[in-house]
């Protein structure tokens, strides 16, 4: 391995060396600095003289005497079981004082495209415990599920309290538990800060959370650079735990702006040209290659769901960096300000969110029949409950036909009993459900016209004696 | 060896002088623009974009990672083309035609694997050819000389290759043939075989493009019924995320009754094309009952598979859809979604440093959008068949906000536009299409032909549609403001029907079983119910009934399950007549 001490410029992250050996692009490199230290990078670009050298820990302390070693092999990631209950840093080292870590295998963190042929199609629901999501915007194994929050929001403890209850429904059948697949977290951070950390860290210790999870931390005074290498690691286990030691992986990786600014500084060192709001133009590419390595594989039993979170900047959806998650994930959920300010735990606005997979893996068998009708059902009378409120201001309730009246209670209540749960409610798809038809019964009968009629029969309430699961919620 | 010597480089192939994501340099490379290359050690596909000097510009289809400078580039003095011949139904191919089930066997693994080519139709399997010409016929470029059944649906035509002289039919033999076998042999020397090759960057042949005037039913009823598009007919259907643009692709992949369907997914999600690829097998062609897969070709380039690929998928689509045209076949392509091709071409051109034009997108954008569309239309083929390319393209707008350069640059070339809307989505109005903001230009044009084949007065209920949605529209605004008890009684009656015309009419659920189809005569028939409530109901208000009791008639909110009913015809009839019925009893 030839060593060089030819760095010529040094910029931001970025540092230019001249070579006189072909350098495969993307190829790792350390660099040594007169004091001693390693840093280590990657090769962004690659000609016959020059090579442009990401450095992951920052530039600072390089001179242009420091010395230059490709690796000649592109990012691996050492992957074994053995990392659930492991706390690492965003490169991938252990930083838990915990034993050395002894790799199975090391993988390439890039990871190439599934072939979307040797897809299997998503329909398994994920029981998060949440009835905002459980019911009206289900998740299921395979899929990617962003939060859209914003600063101050408790988008952390959303992210918590679905890590800590989610579970798969399996077919309970005796002891098919055994050889059915089991759940594992893996947690991403990515310049989140040390408070934050902590309280994702006492969380996971105080639930035993822990030890079938793997945590990557980059926090906010790592190097920026490393968050773009952070979730390819994460995501390199998932798969690997996933695919090849059939867990269900669950990913949470927070928060994916810090990781489109680290994007934006490369870029910019580079001196690119600049797409939206300074952002690189292959941003959708680059998150794309992060976000599909979502899904479920043909004749494997794992999966390996995402949960990105992401703030968006000014709590502006068409901000690039939520525009760009919105179109490559299967759907989003949305934190709301508003309803956290009214104090709703989880803060969750059910309107904009989406899951797109969710039609799939709800109905007879693997949720209940009368899912879909009575999600449809709630959203559109929600809907017109939030339309009258705007109205209410103006004209007063008294102005209101008492159908828009019962809308504007329905409203109310959706809010109060159906998404006020509180961060340590663990509800089931029935109770959910269920919760659902006392407050469609609200609602005279006629009025819920995208509901099966075989289905108001069975669970439309007559009168408030059968509405007792909300008093015992309660 | 990686470090080829540079100095005995041959005429046809060249060193790596620099390598950036998918941009690669190579030196000393012999190239025309657009020749295929092979590119490094492991040969990746590529194509040659620029060339300046003794350095040729070259983007890769494929993941450049740990390729470096001092590796091979050798030129296959090819344009990227497509293979052209039976088997490319019930297909799923990459954004240059590479088979991916055949990958996946190849790779023998569920990642697409670098370096790995397999031709377009598979070129050892042997297909019942027909011969339609016997020896002494004279055949000329682009005639049909037989017929391969290639799935239970669709007959392929096997033509001569529009580039050739044509003349005489010296032999032409039925029999069972591989597709490189010759099957019909000209006096001239010329060799037809099944199998054709043709650049997807050029437009092939036709005689004569002509006005479409059929329309391309699609079973929706906010298309057929007030935005419908022409068979050959040009669509962008522009939304932000979550509004339901693939929902909507698909629906019209599923109904839409054209003979061959090109579903391009392009920079879209993996999930999505797994969707396609299990669901269309087991669904069943409205036409025949026989599986989607049998009329379908796909093209599923995702958007973490590489970007290069993504900016050619959509020329090999439109390719495919020609090639059936010209068999006389009426084709629609699904683009979902251009604006993923849009952004590939600005990623390239950005790597290129080329001067950007608006938003960072290169400034040949509009004309290459223009030359996609284009190629659509309703055409004469040479060999003397009329055949249809119908392009619907899905637009992803950043922010939802259409004034972008993609969105306007195709509004200025399509005619049908089907505005997909933020604020519908959220309250599951679905399909989410904004019948306010939605146009389409062909409706004169087809308006003949509804009228010939579902009702005469079709284009009048339509029209009468419009003008009650307008109103409502209208009143909205003052009921936002005063309320809505604050209006006159016949205002308010007509909020009630545009509210069965927006809850029944215009929403259809793509995942009820009946209703994801509906044809145009039950679309029609779901019209005039709403409008006889409409015309009962005001005559009930002119004999003095108060608006409340003709709203609260008990069968009326039955009009909103018209869609999911199978025997519709009569459940119409009885709705009908109920509803008269009930709002006479009450004066």
């Amino acid at each position: 391995m030839k060593e060089y001490q030819t760095i010529t410029e040094i910029s931001g992250p970025l540092v230019y060396a001249e070579v006189d050996e072909a350098i495969g692009y993307d190829e790792i490199v350390e660099i040594e600095t007169a004091q001693g230290e390693t840093l280590r990078g990657q090769v962004l670009e690659s000609s016959e003289d020059v090579v442009a050298i990401q450095v992951f820990e920052g530039t600072s302390g390089i001179d242009r005497d420091a010395s230059v070693r490709f690796l000649g092999e592109t990012m691996k990631m050492p992957v074994t079981e053995d990392l659930l209950g492991r706390v690492l840093d965003g490169s991938g080292r252990p930083i838990d004082d915990g034993p050395e870590i002894v790799p199975e295998e090391r993988q390439d963190i890039v990871g190439a495209a599934i072939n979307p042929y040797s897809r299997e199609y998503p329909e398994e629901f994920i029981e998060t415990g949440v009835s905002a999501i459980d019911g009206m915007n289900t998740l299921v194994r395979g899929q990617k599920l962003p939060i859209f929050s914003s600063s101050g929001q408790p988008h952390s403890e959303l992210a918590m309290q679905i890590a800590r209850q989610a579970s798969v429904p399996e077919e309970e059948e005796g002891g098919d538990d055994e050889e059915g697949s089991e759940f594992a977290v893996i947690f991403g951070a990515m310049g989140i800060t040390q408070e934050e950390a902590n309280e994702f860290m006492e969380d996971f210790e105080r639930t035993g959370a822990l030890e079938r999870s793997v945590v990557f931390m980059n926090l906010a005074d790592d190097p920026a650079v490393e968050r773009t290498v952070t979730p390819r690691m994460v995501l390199t286990t998932a798969e690997y735990l996933a695919f090849e030691k059939d867990y269900h992986v669950l990913v949470i990786l927070t928060d994916m702006t810090n990781y489109c600014e680290a994007l934006r500084e490369i870029g910019a060192a580079r001196e690119e040209v600049p797409g939206r709001r300074g952002y690189p133009g292959y941003m959708y590419t680059d998150l794309a290659q992060l976000y599909e390595r979502a899904g479920r594989i043909k004749g494997r039993e794992g999966s390996v769901t995402q949960i990105p979170i992401l703030t968006m900047p000014g709590d502006d959806d068409t901000h690039p960096i939520p525009d760009l998650t919105g179109y490559i994930t299967e759907g989003q959920i949305y934190v709301d300000p508003d309803l956290n300010s009214q104090g709703l735990q989880p803060p969750i606005n059910v309107l904009p969110s989406l899951s797109r997979l969710m039609d799939d893996g709800i109905g007879e068998g693997l949720t209940r029949a009368d899912h879909a009708d009575v999600k449809d059902q709630m959203f559109a009378a929600y809907a017109e409950g939030e339309d009258l409120r705007d109205l209410v201001n103006i004209v007063g309730r008294e102005a209101l036909s008492e159908l828009d009246n019962k809308y504007l209670d329905f409203a109310d209540a959706f809010e109060s009993e159906f998404i006020d749960q509180g961060f340590e409610t663990n509800r089931d798809i029935d109770e959910t459900l269920s919760i659902g038809w006392d407050l469609l019964s609200m609602l005279p009968k006629d009025a819920l016209n995208r509901i099966d009629e075989e289905f108001i029969e069975e669970h439309y309430r007559e009168d408030d004696s059968e509405r007792k699961v909300v008093e015992a919620a309660d | 060896m990686s470090k080829a010597d540079t100095t005995d480089a041959v005429e046809d192939s060249g060193v790596i002088q620099s390598v950036s994501g998918p941009v690669v340099t190579a030196r000393d490379l012999n190239a025309r623009m657009n020749d295929v290359v092979y590119v490094g050690d492991e040969g990746l596909m590529g194509e040659v974009i620029e060339i300046e000097g003794d350095l040729t510009t070259v983007q890769v289809y494929e993941e450049t990672s740990g390729v470096g400078p001092g590796e091979p580039v050798e030129n296959t003095g090819e344009p990227l083309s497509v293979d052209l011949g039976p088997g490319m139904l019930d297909a799923i191919y990459d954004g240059v035609q590479r088979p991916l089930d055949v990958l996946e066997g190849k790779m023998g693994s569920p990642y697409l694997d670098r370096g790995v080519d397999a031709p377009g139709i598979d070129l050892e399997e042997e297909w019942e050819f027909e011969p339609e010409v016997e020896a002494g016929d004279v055949v000329e470029p682009g005639d049909i000389v037989g017929v391969v059944e290639e799935t239970v649906t669709i007959d392929h035509k096997v033509m001569v290759p529009p580039d050739y002289e044509g003349g005489e039919v010296v032999a032409a033999e039925s029999g069972s043939f591989d597709v490189t076998e010759t099957v019909v042999e000209l006096d001239n020397g010329e060799e037809v075989s099944m199998h054709q090759e043709w650049p997807v960057r050029e437009a092939r042949p036709a005689n004569d493009k002509k006005t479409p005037r059929t329309p391309l039913v699609s079973g929706q009823r906010i298309l057929d019924g007030l935005f419908p598009i022409a068979k050959g007919g040009t669509a962008a259907i522009p939304g932000p995320f979550g509004s339901g643009k693939t929902v909507t692709q698909h629906q019209l992949a599923k109904y839409a009754d054209a003979d061959i369907i090109v579903y391009v997914g392009c920079g879209e999600r993996g999930n999505e094309m797994t969707e396609v690829i299990e669901d269309f097998p087991e669904l069943e062609d409205p036409a025949n009952g026989n599986p989607l897969m049998a009329r379908t070709s796909l093209i599923a380039n995702t958007s973490n598979m590489p970007v290069a690929a993504r900016e050619s998928c959509i020329y090999t689509g439109i390719t495919i859809a020609e090639y059936y045209r010209d068999m006389g076949y009426d084709v629609a392509l699904m683009a979902d979604s251009t604006s993923r091709w849009a952004e590939a071409m600005r990623e390239i051109s950005s790597r290129l440093e080329e001067m950007p034009g608006e938003e960072g997108y290169p400034a040949y954008l509009a004309a290459r959008l223009a030359q996609f569309y284009e190629r659509a239309g309703y055409f004469e083929n040479i060999n003397g068949t009329e055949g249809s390319v119908s392009a619907i393209g899905a637009v992803s707008p950043p922010g939802g906000d259409f004034s972008e350069p993609v969105t306007q640059n195709t509004l200025r070339i399509v005619k049908t536009f089907w505005a997909l809307d933020a604020d519908l989505a959220e309250r599951r109005h679905f399909p989410s299409i904004n019948w306010n903001e939605s146009y389409s230009l062909y409706k004169d044009q087809l308006d003949p032909w509804f009228e010939d084949e579902v009702a005469d007065d079709w284009a009048e209920r339509r029209q009468w549609a419009v003008d009650v949605l307008d109103e409502e529209t209208e009143l909205q605004e003052i009921v936002q403001l005063v309320g809505k008890d604050a209006l006159p009684d016949d205002q308010q009656l007509t909020l009630e029907v545009a509210r069965y015309l927006r809850e029944a009419y215009l929403q259809q659920n793509a995942f009820h079983p009946v209703d994801t189809f509906c044809p145009p005569e039950k679309t029609y028939l779901m019209l005039t119910t709403i409008q006889t409530f409409n015309d009962e109901a005001f005559d009930a208000l002119d004999a003095g009934v108060p608006v409340e009791e003709i709203i609260d008639i008990e069968s009326a909110p039955r009009i909103n399950r018209i869609g999911v009913q199978e025997d519709y015809e009569e459940y119409v009839e009885d709705l009908k007549s109920e509803i008269t019925e009930e709002l006479r009893s009450l004066y």
